[in-house]
């Protein structure tokens, strides 16, 4: 599918549709003229037919998508989590059929059903391990469901445990002699390509169920940093940045870099006042949310230093703890995030794809357009766990748990093991 | 092709001697067997490679053992002869007794075996030192095993040529190696690690700050790792270099998720250590024995000389000798307490109501003349049952497995660290699906199930400061006083 053996989407001449709006930023002239071609290649984006056409179908199913997204949001928690599954499939999807041959496929039947399986297996697994929390506090209404829902979370890691050795010895009984080496890779293909989805995709999830607004922030941000990167690169874009993506220049990347920190620290406070998006949900119901938001989400009035100027109308900012952090994750999605843009190309460029699939008309498959959103998503889950969450376990919290979820005997045997770690510790 | 031509006298080589062609039959690269060593024992069953005069794929390096000839065959691989039929598949059964003499009658083979046997020994000794030596110098043993496992991975799908232009690629793989070794310890050894050091205050305060840490830092260094790699990208090398970055990652994989599973069942006992990995040589040893002098139906056409008769008489001994096993392990304080600090001092515990046997009466069952009226059971050998049955059935074809992939990529051996046995994957293979079958049995039915106070103890060792700590203890332990006011 789609071999890329022309420079065709590599040059301005071919609005090839898939690759034409992918203008973040890039040089639109050609490489070999000189820079001062840049206005050129300007006029000849405008004076393009075929690139018209093609913007407005990229143009077309963007907004489609946003729209999408935006009602998703609207609708809460339960359905982000199912647009994640659904954009899960849809992405395995394309990167199982992406190096699979045809032609040896036919000799091995029931092989892409070992594919699924173990993306079932592995799916089981992540949101069994990720969801176990919300799954409980839901179906306590039911007490036979409640058992049973309690067995299953006690004994997940055995069962899909269980489920990958059927796999595992599937995958071995049904070798055949003279595709081994197809096999083989395919399995380890599969192992890959399962590993960066449910990476990512799990933690995506954790964060939706820790507040919306943990997943939409992250995910604007690189949506921004894309957009402006563009814009900046399409006029005054003239250093190239990497070899891997010509296209890519300097200017459109400490640009976009500025923009996104400081968009990432205005839109925290912008979301940080919905409780919708910013309360955490505990269970899988799809009802309104109410919570205390938080001390991070509260906030601090800060003086403003007296060297501002006299006409500068505010004398005090309101400045929400959450926006130290959202400063964080603009500079993650700024400088690390477009390596996985980076990676998304050499692994086109390195087994000669042009796209990794094509569901999204204007635009290719979902990978291409997951792939920085994809190592956006992972950082987000690791800084959210090991600097935001903490800073909520306060003595007070822990202590709330305690006294809530575990029975005396609990209590006292907690009691006492901690009594033992702290006298040791002196 | 000479995977078909196991032929004695195969008309395909004409050059080699008869009763060559019948040891290259006999070939298996590996093991020797019995080895209470983790690695070494599964060999034989494990990795029955075949007797595939394996042209060795030529990577651009001078590979190791090119058998082109009989001698090197018999010289690495005699003697792995398990459930193996000596006579050749092509005369009948009745041929079997053929193969023996000729076996007697190599020198070639007297001295392979003397190899193997040798290093089989010093194998097993050096092991049984180091589980005296208790829980920590295990974990040193396993720390040892995964480095050189992972080296002769690594090594193996390495194209010398294409690597000459990429100068630090390899420090990367070792980068990742060292950014996988610190999460996974991290993880399972975190609380460990914490009692260890509570001696000093400072060094407590540092430790826990690390490992509250301990996942962004991890993640830190991947992302360091991933973004190197693409700075790194040669134009005429994508493939090669995405190929090897993939690869490792499944090394990776493979290597930690067994050996992080195995450091946890340490410490949770030495038993839960040894008595999976006893079962895994005792199954390849008796799958041997079987199909040496009953062997007669071929098992999978991936190990052709492994024979039904074979894994079935294993897998009856396995489950006996679990059985077994378990209650002999279980009397000994050592194997069976868990280690809750990074110590190497001898252990006392209270071996808990696994390990404590329960008698049984057999009056109305047995004879008059059978002379144990009781039986005493340990509630432990229940489960050495389950770990019996998983050795026998399941954890073999973690050697058909790495026979399948040698035969894929046309490798005869994983490496050549031992002599007369091959590299230590092919020692690991069957060790490693049973590695993690213990852990997650263990965690799943052992255990004990108080995971809510485990993972609030957790939580307050990896967020709470000492001083945290220590109020939250004198807090709680003012609420059970007034609780007990109020209920006197």
């Amino acid at each position: 599918m789609q071999r890329d053996t022309g420079a065709g989407d590599r040059t301005p001449g071919t609005p090839s549709p898939t690759h034409g709006g992918r203008l973040r930023h890039r040089k639109r002239s050609n490489e070999v003229p000189s820079d001062v071609n840049t206005t050129n290649g300007a006029n000849l984006l405008l004076n393009d037919q075929n690139k018209y056409k093609s913007m407005l179908v990229r143009t077309y199913s963007s907004l489609w998508m946003m729209a999408g997204v935006v009602f998703l949001i609207y609708m809460g928690h339960l359905y982000i989590w199912a647009m994640v599954v659904v954009v899960q499939i849809f992405m395995a999807k394309e990167l199982f059929n992406l190096l699979r041959k045809a032609n040896e496929d036919r000799q091995l039947p029931g092989f892409r059903m070992l594919n699924w399986h173990f993306f079932f297996t592995a799916m089981l697994f992540t949101y069994g391990r990720f969801l176990s929390h919300q799954l409980v506090n839901t179906v306590t209404s039911d007490k036979l469901l409640y058992k049973l829902v309690s067995r299953l979370i006690k004994y997940q890691m055995f069962i899909c445990y269980f489920l990958y050795i059927a796999g595992f010895v599937w995958f071995i009984i049904t070798l055949k002699k003279k595709a081994y080496k197809y096999q083989f890779s395919q399995y380890a293909w599969t192992h890959m390509i399962l590993l960066m989805v449910f990476a990512q995709s799990s933690f995506t999830v954790a964060n939706i169920f820790d507040g919306i607004f943990w997943f939409l922030l992250p995910a604007s941000l690189i949506a921004i940093n894309d957009v402006a990167a563009y814009f900046f690169g399409f006029f005054f874009g003239k250093t190239p940045l990497i070899k891997l993506s010509p296209k890519k220049t300097w200017e459109g990347f400490i640009g976009a870099s500025v923009t996104t920190l400081f968009s990432a620290f205005v839109l925290a406070n912008f979301m940080g006042h919905f409780q919708w998006l910013t309360c955490p949900r505990k269970d899988l119901s799809t009802g309104w949310l109410h919570c205390d938001p938080g001390p991070m989400f509260t906030p601090e009035s800060y003086d403003l230093p007296g060297w501002m100027p006299q006409w500068f109308p505010w004398r005090e900012i309101a400045v929400m703890p959450v926006q130290w952090h959202a400063l964080a994750l603009g500079l993650f999605a700024s400088i690390i995030a477009p390596f996985g843009g980076f990676f998304a190309s050499g692994f086109k460029r390195a087994f000669k794809f042009k796209d990794f699939g094509d569901s999204i008309p204007g635009h290719g498959g979902f990978t291409d357009r997951m792939d920085c959103q994809m190592v956006m998503a992972v950082f987000a889950y690791i800084y959210y766990q090991s600097f935001v969450m903490v800073q909520d376990l306060s003595v007070e919290t822990i202590l709330e748990q305690i006294l809530r979820n575990l029975t005396f005997e609990e209590q006292h045997e907690l009691y006492e093991q901690l009594g033992k770690l702290l006298v040791r510790a002196n | 092709q000479p995977g078909l031509s196991r032929i004695a006298g195969s008309p395909s080589s004409p050059s080699f001697p008869k009763h060559a062609a019948r040891s290259l039959y006999r070939i298996p690269f590996h093991t020797r067997r019995p080895s209470r060593r983790r690695g070494y024992g599964g060999a034989a069953a494990c990795s029955p490679s075949p007797a595939l005069r394996p042209r060795e794929f030529n990577f651009g390096v001078p590979v190791m053992q090119r058998d082109t000839s009989s001698s090197d065959a018999s010289a690495s691989h005699a003697g792995r002869v398990r459930r193996r039929r000596h006579a050749t598949e092509a005369t009948t059964d009745g041929n079997r007794a053929n193969g023996q003499p000729l076996l007697v009658n190599d020198q070639n083979k007297y001295k392979s075996m003397l190899i193997r046997t040798y290093s089989t020994v010093w194998m097993i000794g050096g092991f049984a030192f180091i589980v005296y030596m208790g829980h920590l110098y295990i974990w040193a043993m396993v720390v040892v095993i995964q480095i050189y496992m992972a080296r002769e991975l690594f090594n193996l799908l390495r194209k010398s040529s294409e690597e000459k232009q990429l100068p630090g690629f390899r420090l990367l793989n070792w980068h990742f190696f060292f950014t996988a070794m610190l999460y996974t310890y991290g993880r399972f050894l975190s609380r460990q690690l914490v009692n260890t050091v509570t001696s000093d205050h400072l060094l407590y305060k540092v430790v826990s700050g690390l490992i509250k840490y301990q996942m962004f830092i991890c993640y830190f260094l991947y992302i360091a790792g991933f973004v190197w790699f693409i700075l790194t990208l040669k134009k005429k090398a994508y493939k090669y270099q995405f190929k090897q970055y993939a690869w490792t990652h499944m090394i990776l994989l493979t290597v930690f998720a067994q050996s992080a599973f195995t450091v946890a069942n340490i410490f949770e006992g030495i038993f839960w250590f040894l008595l999976p990995a006893s079962l895994i040589v005792i199954n390849d040893i008796f799958a041997y024995l079987f199909g040496f002098f009953l062997g007669r139906t071929p098992l999978i056409k991936l190990s052709p000389k492994k024979t039904w008769e074979g894994f079935i008489g294993a897998s009856v001994t396995t489950i006996i000798s679990a059985f077994l096993l378990a209650n002999v392990m279980g009397r000994s304080q050592w194997l069976t307490c868990p280690r809750k600090d990074l110590s190497t001092g001898w252990l006392y515990c209270d071996p808990g109501p696994m390990f404590k046997s329960e008698h049984y009466s057999l009056e109305e069952w047995v004879p008059h003349w059978f002379p144990w009226k009781e039986l005493a059971i340990m509630p432990v050998q229940w489960q050495a049952l389950a770990l019996g049955l998983f050795a026998s059935i399941i954890a073999p074809f973690g050697g058909f497995f790495a026979s399948g992939f040698k035969r894929a990529f046309k490798i005869k051996d994983f490496g050549d660290s031992i002599p007369g046995h091959g590299g230590i994957t092919d020692r690991m293979d069957c060790q490693m699906v049973m590695a993690v079958f213990a852990y997650i049995y263990h965690q799943s039915f052992i255990a004990p199930q108080n995971f809510s106070v485990e993972i609030i103890l957790d939580q307050i060792i990896r967020n709470l400061a000492y001083e945290e700590q220590k109020y939250l203890y004198e807090r709680l332990g003012e609420i059970f006083h007034e609780r007990q006011l109020t209920q006197s």
